[in-house]
């Protein structure tokens, strides 16, 4: 219990500096690295042609992420399909199948990383450095792009201009992603990962058999796989195998990496919205203006707005990581029938030195910043303990991935103040902007796609044989392992109940295209309401006005998460985790 | 706008896409690990070559993975669905597992059984068993579960300080060795929680059974 409250309070000090950086970053501001970094930029803006002043409309700003997403995948493509050539493979990996490379490649250019291969044996090094570690790098910086873009228009400094997707992917990638990259990735091959380019070693070991010992760029990877929140792991076993997660600090060094980044968005939102407000209240007359209140430390420190979103987040996540702590602690109540002592909690399936306690944080990290790492396998947890990483998926807004938990927040935020809107009849506003039939009809679709997606995919598996092939555990279990896999798939997750035979043509193409519809058309459709929301004229607080700055207003906001959650996902939790919690205990 | 300019524009940012992500690529996908090997191998060689552990000068592992052991002098670790990558050769030079069955390659991982899943009982089952038959003294209701349940990786180089404590009356036995001097040298072996607070308490199975093998003079210095 101590180790879980130290860790997300060193977390909650650590992420107001990272915070500070990333919205200096996307608000174009003075930073220490600028006089190197502006001429690394510099080069590259030169040689791509990239004007990084000229700004985009929401329409361009879109089509440039997903033309730049479509060129990256053609690429990454071609490469997994070549990666048999000797280069950079001295473990003469085969080249992969056209089905099992499709999924890859939507997979990570998504941030997804679903893995239906296993990075041992279905990956040279060649690909696990341009294709893997490559888009974990991009496809982070796409999203957190994007993320920027949709703060750009609800902060309302122009009528138009979200900024230049093309400067904010390179900006990110080099002031964030790389020199935080190189730092930890050095920490981690301190604490014991490797990072080479030599082919496997094989060892005789003290009684004269043999071990082959895996090697290979693992630290690279690794530490870009939790900083981009991505999650693929070089290993079938991902963050549980002692050569990507060998000790407790790398543990920590790991979650921190998933976790500071998403806070530092919700922080970043908050500052620049009110940097907006501030504007908006500089250009008023005088006798119009509010009277200035004191602001208290969190709203310096998060801003106004990204407190109470922070608090929301912080609310919903300290639930699942309580219900999963819980649920690990209470053991396999099946094994402590033949007589196994349960008494340190359910340890199939973790490894010694994390034990339940920081198995359970790492789940619940892992799925609410929709990282998709694992430090042990989410298949073998207890029905109840493994139902709050699949919620988590499924309300896909505690953090989020990089950038885009923050976006689907704010659409519950705008779902949040129509509801109250209606209950005392007034025309519902969010950040100073009226919310009216447009933007409330595009939040309506980009919400429900998610549910959509998850249940009407799985259900089309359990109703083919194709999909009932994959199951590997009898009873519900099974169907939890479906659903896993589709919340998975649509959140952008990539982790998995990994028990499910996966790399089949069925689940290879289902998964895909829900990845790519669970990406792209939410991330559409969140600009189209920036670019709706900017244009309309600033209204004046008044009495009647919803504040959405206060604890109160978070905990509106987690009523309407739990609710959504409830309407549309209750049914699949009782029959999944819920029917096989009550069977094991009954 | 007409359409020789719709066209241009086109192109323009379909270069711009293309050189940004060749650029990204080099630069995200070659440089970076290139630059990160390039540092590790000259701040931290040991750990970038995999952390390999030597007795007699010979390289016999690597102290953050497991090993499967067989011998009845050797501290026992837990299960594991690939066994741990350890395999030997028959006479045609054909790989296999200690437990017999057909060596599959280098693979991680876990048999995924849910807690429900009837499997996993009777694999543990079988083990508890089994373990019972090897350390006649110790009685089912002691046996911690770590040591019975199989990892996350197959490769869980650890067992927690219980299970190492209640194998040694049985490897006493078959070593030769005291039971003070196997107490000592799991205590050796024991990692605690970092600052006292983090993670678990871990005994290192390799590292207690280099030490074995080295006090029983089966192996030259050992180098952890």
């Amino acid at each position: 219990m101590l180790q879980l409250a130290l860790t997300l309070i060193l977390y909650l000090i650590l992420v107001i500096p990272v915070g500070r950086y990333l919205y200096h970053i996307a608000a174009g501001k003075h930073t220490f690295a600028d006089p190197v970094l502006d001429r690394v930029d510099g080069i590259i803006y030169k040689l791509s042609g990239v004007d990084p002043r000229k700004g985009m409309s929401w329409k361009q700003y879109a089509m440039a992420l997903i033309g730049t997403n479509a060129v990256m995948m053609v690429l990454g493509y071609l490469i997994l399909r070549i990666q048999s050539l000797p280069l950079l493979n001295p473990n003469g990996i085969e080249g992969m199948d056209p089905a099992l490379a499709f999924n890859t490649i939507i997979s990570f250019m998504t941030n997804t990383n679903l893995q239906h291969y296993a990075g041992e044996s279905g990956l040279s090094y060649l690909s696990q450095m341009l294709v893997i570690i490559f888009m974990m790098f991009v496809s982070a910086a796409s999203g957190y792009a994007a993320c920027v873009a949709f703060i750009r228009g609800l902060a309302g400094k122009s009528k138009d201009n979200v900024g230049n997707f093309f400067a904010d992917l390179v900006r990110i990638t080099t002031r964030v992603l790389l020199p935080f990259s190189l730092a930890g990735g050095l920490l981690l091959v301190w604490q014991g990962v490797p990072q080479n380019f030599s082919e496997n070693v094989v060892v005789q070991t003290l009684e004269g058999t043999y071990q082959v010992l895996a090697m290979g760029p693992v630290a690279a990877l690794e530490i870009i796989k939790h900083l981009g929140t991505n999650g693929g792991g070089f290993f079938g076993a991902n963050s549980a195998t002692p050569m990507e997660n060998p000790t407790v600090l790398s543990n920590l060094i790991e979650l921190y990496s998933m976790m500071l980044l998403p806070g530092a968005c919700v922080i970043t939102f908050g500052k620049m919205v009110g940097d907006g407000r501030r504007q908006q209240q500089k250009n008023k007359t005088p006798e119009n203006l509010l009277p200035a209140h004191r602001e208290g430390i969190t709203a310096r420190l998060f801003g106004q707005e990204g407190r109470s979103i922070f608090l929301a987040m912080g609310i919903l996540f300290l639930a699942g990581l309580s219900l999963c702590y819980w649920a690990e602690m209470q053991g396999n109540p099946a094994l402590a029938e033949i007589g196994l002592s349960q008494a340190a909690g359910s340890m199939e399936g973790k490894e010694v030195r994390f034990g339940v306690a920081q198995s359970a944080l790492f789940t619940t990290v892992t799925t609410s910043f929709t990282t998709g790492t694992v430090n042990n396998m989410h298949d073998t947890l207890t029905p109840l303990g493994g139902m709050v990483p699949l919620l988590q998926m499924m309300l896909n807004c505690v953090f989020g991935g990089k950038g885009v938990g923050l976006m689907n927040m704010i659409l519950y935020a705008i779902l949040a103040v129509f509801i109250c809107g209606l209950m005392v009849g007034r025309t519902p506003e969010y950040l100073g902007k009226k919310i009216e039939g447009r933007e409330m009809k595009l939040t309506a679709l980009a919400i429900i796609i998610h549910p959509l997606l998850i249940l009407s995919f799985s259900a089309l598996a359990v109703a083919t044989a194709a999909g009932q092939a994959g199951v590997t555990n009898p009873g519900f279990h099974g169907l939890s392992q479906v659903l896993y896999e589709y919340a998975s798939s649509a959140a952008n997750n990539g982790s998995g109940f990994e028990g499910l035979a996966d790399n089949t043509l069925f689940w290879n193409i289902t998964t895909g295209i829900v990845m790519f519809l669970g990406r792209y058309l939410p991330i559409v459709i969140q600009l189209a309401i920036a670019g709706s929301l900017m244009k309309k004229n600033y209204i004046n607080e008044s009495a009647g006005t919803l504040r959405t700055s206060t604890a109160s207003f978070a905990v509106i906001l987690v009523f309407v998460v739990y609710i959504f959650a409830a309407l549309t996902f209750f049914p699949a939790l009782a029959l999944g985790p819920i029917s096989e919690h009550l069977t094991l205990w009954g | 706008m007409n359409e020789t300019t719709n066209k241009s524009t086109f192109f323009h940012s379909l270069r711009q896409s293309l050189v940004v992500t060749l650029i990204l690529l080099l630069l995200c996908g070659f440089v970076f690990p290139v630059l990160l090997s390039g540092i590790s191998v000259v701040i931290f060689p040991s750990q970038a070559g995999g952390s390999l552990v030597y007795a007699g000068g010979q390289a016999v592992g690597s102290a953050t993975v497991g090993q499967d052991f067989a011998e009845p002098y050797f501290m026992k670790g837990r299960p594991s669905a690939c066994n741990y990558n350890t395999y030997s050769l028959d006479e045609q030079g054909n790989p296999y597992y200690n437990d017999g069955s057909e060596f599959s390659g280098l693979r991680t991982g876990s048999d995924n059984y849910a807690p429900s899943n009837p499997a996993l009982t009777e694999r543990v089952e079988a083990d508890i068993e089994a373990f019972l038959e090897a350390n006649p003294d110790v009685k089912r209701e002691d046996i911690p579960a770590d040591l019975m349940t199989a990892s996350g990786s197959g490769l869980d180089p650890h067992i927690t300080p219980e299970s190492a404590r209640i194998q040694v009356p049985a490897l006493a036995a078959a070593s030769g060795l005291s039971e003070e001097e196997l107490e000592q040298i799991v205590e050796a072996n024991t990692e605690g929680k970092l600052f006292g607070i983090f993670g678990e308490e871990t005994v290192n199975v390799l590292g207690v059974n280099l030490d074995i093998a080295h006090a029983m003079g089966l192996v030259g210095d050992v180098n952890k």
